[in-house]
C-alpha cells in the first residue's frame, strides 16, 4: 500500500515540498491503490518529473528512471547480454563442449539489466519514472504496454521474470506526440496545468523560504498574466522559482515595471516572447 | 437513484457526448470509487477524471456532465434553504438590495471564498422564470443582467490600484485576475442553471444539449469567437504535434546503408567479430510544401486555422511556401518567418497582403494569377495543398490551369471544410475541381490530423 488516502498523499507530498492539489493528490493515491501506472501530461515545467521524484521521496522508495529519446530500443530500456564478457567466457573455457558453454553464458552473470527490468526485479519498493514517453518511438510503446499490464518480462534464455513487488509507475509526456489509445487506456491520466496563482505562491514560498509573502504573491500573479499572453514558451514553475531567487539576490522587495524589465530574461527565453511581453505589459 | 445506476448513467452520458470511455476504463472508475471517500465531492470528481478522461480537450464536457450527475447540493430547491456557516446572516441573498449584492460580488471577484454558494443563491433569486403552472424555467441571462459582473471591472481596478499609475503592469495583472474570476462566476451560474433544469426535467434531456463537442471535433466553419481564441491556444501545440509526426515518419522506415568503417572499428574491441553493426544515417526526405489558402470571409475561421497550421509547418520545414487568395493571389510566406510572433503575423497579414481586389472569391482568377506569377514554385518535389470551399461565385473555373499545376507537382491535395453533403450545391465546384485534385472533407482537427498522417 503506497498511500492510505488522498489526504495522506497530499500531506506526505507536501512534507517533501511538493504541493499537490485535489486532483493530483487523488490521482497519486489511486495509482498506488489500484496498482496502475500514472500518466502525467502537460506543458514543460509544471512539475511532472518532480511529481515522480516526490512520490519516491515521500514513500522512501527507490527511484528508477528511464529517460526516453528517439531511437530508444529494448537493449537500452529492458536488458542486454554482456557480449564482451560472454566472449571472454567462451575463450577462457576452451575445451568445454558447446552445451555447457551455452548454459554458462546465458546466466544472471552476463545479464545487463536496464531500468525496466531493474524496476521489475527490485525487491524493495520502487518508483519507476518513464520520462518524456512522447519522445520515444512508437515501438517502445508496444514494449511498455506488455510490461505495464502484467508487470512481467520474458527473456528467451531465462524465462519469464515477474515482478516481486509491483513498482509504482509514473509516465510523463509533453504531448508533442499523441500516445496510443491502448497505452492511455492502461494508465490513470493526470493532466497537469500551470498552477493557480495561489498555489504557485505557496510553491514559491516553500522553495524559497527567505522571500516575503507579498512579493511571492506579486510574482505569482505577474507570471499568471504572462502565461495568458500568447507566448512561444510560457514561464514554467521552475522559472518562477528562479525569478524569486533572482529578486532575492538583487535585494528587491517590490516587483515594479523597472524590475520586471531588468530581469525579464529569467522567465522568458525567446527574443520574440520578450518583445511581446514588453509591449503587452507596457514595460 | 442508486450509486451504481448513477455511475452507469454517467458513463453512458460521457460516451454519448463523444468521449471514448472503454469498458475497462468504466471498471477502473468503479474500482476507484471504492477506494475514496464519496462524500468528498472534489475527490470524486478527480477519481472519475483520472480514470475516464485521457485528453485535456475532453475535460470541459466531462465537468459539465459531472456537475449534472453529481450535483453539489441536491434539492434545497423547494425546501427551506440550509443556513451555510456563521456569516450567512450578514447578507441575505433573498432580500438584499442589488447594490449590496454587487458589493459582495466585487469581493468575490477579488478572490474571496464562496463564489459557488453565491452563484447558487443568485440563480435561486434571479434565474427563475415561470413557465407552465407548477413548472419553472431557469436561465442564466437574467442573473448576469441583474448583477452585470463585467461592469464592475472599472470600479474594482480603481480599488485595487488605489492611486497607482494606470496602464502599467499592475493594472494588467489586476485586469487578468478579475477577468478570470468573472469568467468563473459566469461558469458557476450556468452550471447551477443546468443543475436546476436537470432536477426539473431529468438529467438525460439536458445532458444532450449542455455538452459542446470536444475541441478536436468542432466544425471549423461553425466556431464562435470564443472558440477561436481557445482553438488558437490549442492549435499551436497541435500543429507542432502534427509537424513532429511528419518528421518522425521520415526518420522511421529503412535504416541507411552499412557504415563499414564504423562497424570494423567497433569490432576491434570484440576481437574482430562485428557484433554491433552501424548504419549510415538515411538522408531525410523533406517534401517541399506549397499551400494555397482561400482567405475570404466565408471560410474565415477555417482560413485562420489553416494559416496557423501553415505557420507551425513553416517553423518545422525548410521549404514551405504559402499563398493566400480571394480573387487575386499573394505570397504570404514572408509573414511566417521562424521565430515571428504569431498574433502579429496574422494582423500584418490581413493588413498588408494583396489578396483582395473585388472582394468576391474567384478561384479561377486566383489560379490563373498563381500560375502566372508563382508557377515555378510548383515542381516535381512539391506537394501542393489547396485549402478552400471551392465556391467560386459562378466565375470561370480555370480547370485547365489547375490541371497543369497539379501535373507539375509531385502530389496535390485539396482540403474542403464543407461537409460532403453540401458539395456541388449552389456555386460549389467541388466535383469539377475534385476530379483534378483529390478533394477531401476536412472539418475538424481529427480529420486534419488523419490527413497529415497520410501526407507524410
Amino acid at each position: 500500500m503506497w498511500f492510505p488516502s488522498p489526504a495522506d498523499a497530499r500531506e506526505r507530498l507536501s512534507a517533501v515540498d511538493y504541493l499537490a492539489d485535489d486532483s493530483i493528490a487523488t490521482s497519486v493515491f489511486l495509482a498506488g491503490a489500484l496498482g496502475k501506472p500514472l500518466l502525467a501530461e502537460g506543458p514543460a515545467g509544471v512539475g511532472k518529473t518532480q511529481l515522480a521524484k516526490a512520490v519516491a521521496a515521500a514513500t522512501g522508495a527507490r527511484l528508477v528512471r528511464l529517460q526516453c529519446y528517439e531511437g530508444l530500443d529494448e537493449a537500452r530500456a529492458l536488458y542486454e547480454w554482456n557480449y564482451k564478457k560472454q566472449l571472454l567466457r567462451i575463450q577462457a573455457g576452451t575445451g568445454q563442449d558447446w552445451d555447457a558453454t551455452q548454459d554458462d553464458i546465458f546466466t544472471e552473470e552476463f545479464l545487463l539489466e536496464r531500468p525496466l527490468l531493474r524496476a521489475i526485479r527490485s525487491e524493495t519498493p520502487t518508483v519507476l519514472l518513464i520520462d518524456e514517453t512522447d519522445k520515444a518511438d512508437v515501438e517502445v510503446e508496444g514494449l511498455l504496454l506488455e510490461i505495464l499490464s502484467d508487470y512481467q518480462v520474458t527473456i528467451p534464455e531465462l524465462g519469464t521474470v515477474t515482478a516481486v513487488r509491483k513498482p509504482y509507475v509514473v509516465l510523463t509526456s509533453n504531448a508533442t506526440r499523441e500516445l496510443s489509445e491502448a497505452l492511455k487506456r492502461r494508465c490513470l491520466y493526470l493532466h497537469l496545468e500551470y498552477p493557480t496563482p495561489e498555489r504557485e505562491r505557496d510553491i514559491v514560498l516553500a522553495q524559497v523560504p527567505a522571500i516575503e509573502a507579498a512579493l511571492a504573491e506579486q510574482l505569482a500573479r505577474t507570471v499568471a498574466t504572462m502565461r495568458a499572453l500568447e507566448l512561444k514558451k510560457a514561464p514554467s514553475i521552475a522559472e518562477t522559482v528562479d525569478w524569486a531567487n533572482t529578486l532575492l539576490a538583487l535585494g528587491r522587495t517590490e516587483l515594479d515595471e523597472a524590475t520586471v524589465a531588468a530581469t525579464l530574461g529569467v522567465v522568458l527565453k525567446h527574443a520574440s516572447d520578450q518583445a511581446r511581453a514588453r509591449k503587452e505589459l507596457a514595460l | 437513484m442508486s450509486l451504481l445506476d448513477r455511475h452507469v448513467g454517467f458513463v453512458h452520458a460521457l460516451r454519448e457526448a463523444g468521449l471514448p470511455v472503454s469498458l475497462a476504463e468504466g471498471l477502473d472508475a468503479a474500482r476507484a470509487l471504492q477506494m475514496i471517500d464519496l462524500a468528498e465531492r472534489e475527490s470524486l470528481r478527480a477519481a472519475y477524471a483520472t480514470t475516464l478522461v485521457k485528453r485535456p480537450s475532453h475535460r470541459p464536457g466531462f465537468d459539465t456532465l459531472f456537475d449534472l450527475w453529481f450535483p453539489a447540493a441536491t434539492t434545497g430547491l423547494y425546501g427551506p434553504r440550509p443556513q451555510d456557516g456563521p456569516d450567512a446572516d450578514e447578507l441575505d441573498p433573498e432580500t438584499a438590495a442589488i447594490a449590496e449584492l454587487r458589493d459582495r460580488l466585487s469581493e468575490l471577484l477579488l478572490g474571496a471564498d464562496g463564489m459557488n454558494d453565491f452563484a447558487r443563491a443568485m440563480v435561486e433569486r434571479f434565474g427563475r422564470q415561470p413557465a407552465a403552472p407548477g413548472r419553472q424555467n431557469w436561465f442564466s441571462y437574467p442573473v448576469l443582467r441583474a448583477l452585470s459582473p463585467e461592469t464592475l471591472m472599472a470600479r474594482l481596478l480603481a480599488e485595487v490600484l488605489a492611486g497607482q499609475e494606470r496602464g502599467g503592469l499592475a493594472e494588467k495583472v489586476a485586469r487578468q485576475r478579475i477577468g478570470e474570476n468573472t469568467r468563473r462566476f459566469e461558469e458557476a451560474v450556468s452550471a447551477d442553471v443546468r443543475r436546476r433544469i436537470a432536477e426539473d426535467s431529468g438529467i438525460e434531456r439536458i445532458a444532450r444539449s449542455a455538452v459542446r463537442p470536444p475541441l478536436e471535433q468542432l466544425d471549423f466553419l461553425r466556431v464562435t469567437g470564443a472558440d477561436l481564441a481557445r482553438l488558437r491556444r490549442e492549435v499551436h501545440p497541435l500543429a507542432r504535434r502534427l509537424a513532429t509526426r511528419l518528421t518522425v515518419k521520415h526518420r522511421l522506415g529503412h535504416r541507411g546503408r552499412l557504415d563499414f568503417r564504423r562497424t570494423v572499428r567497433a569490432s576491434l574491441s570484440t576481437g574482430g567479430v562485428p557484433l554491433t553493426t552501424f548504419n549510415r544515417p538515411r538522408r531525410p526526405h523533406r517534401p517541399e510544401l506549397v499551400i494555397l489558402c482561400d482567405t475570404s470571409d466565408s471560410v474565415a475561421s477555417f482560413a485562420h486555422f489553416t494559416l496557423l497550421l501553415t505557420y507551425a509547418l513553416r517553423e518545422q520545414f525548410a521549404k514551405v511556401r504559402a499563398f493566400g487568395f480571394v480573387d487575386t493571389v499573394d505570397e504570404i510566406t514572408r509573414f511566417f518567418v521562424p521565430g515571428a510572433d504569431v498574433v502579429e503575423a496574422m494582423t500584418r497579414l490581413t493588413r498588408e497582403a494583396d489578396m483582395v481586389r473585388f472582394g468576391r472569391t474567384n478561384y479561377g482568377n486566383a489560379f490563373e494569377r498563381f500560375a502566372e506569377r508563382y508557377g515555378d514554385a510548383v515542381g516535381p518535389k512539391t506537394s501542393l495543398l489547396i485549402l478552400g470551399d471551392a465556391r467560386s461565385n459562378y466565375q470561370p473555373p480555370a480547370l485547365e490551369t489547375l490541371r497543369r499545376l497539379s501535373r507539375q507537382a509531385r502530389h496535390a491535395h485539396w482540403l474542403n471544410p464543407e461537409p460532403v453533403s453540401q458539395w456541388d450545391t449552389g456555386d460549389s465546384l467541388a466535383t469539377a475541381y475534385g476530379g483534378i485534385v483529390p478533394m477531401r472533407e476536412c472539418r475538424n482537427v481529427v480529420q486534419l490530423a488523419a490527413f497529415v498522417e497520410e501526407l507524410a
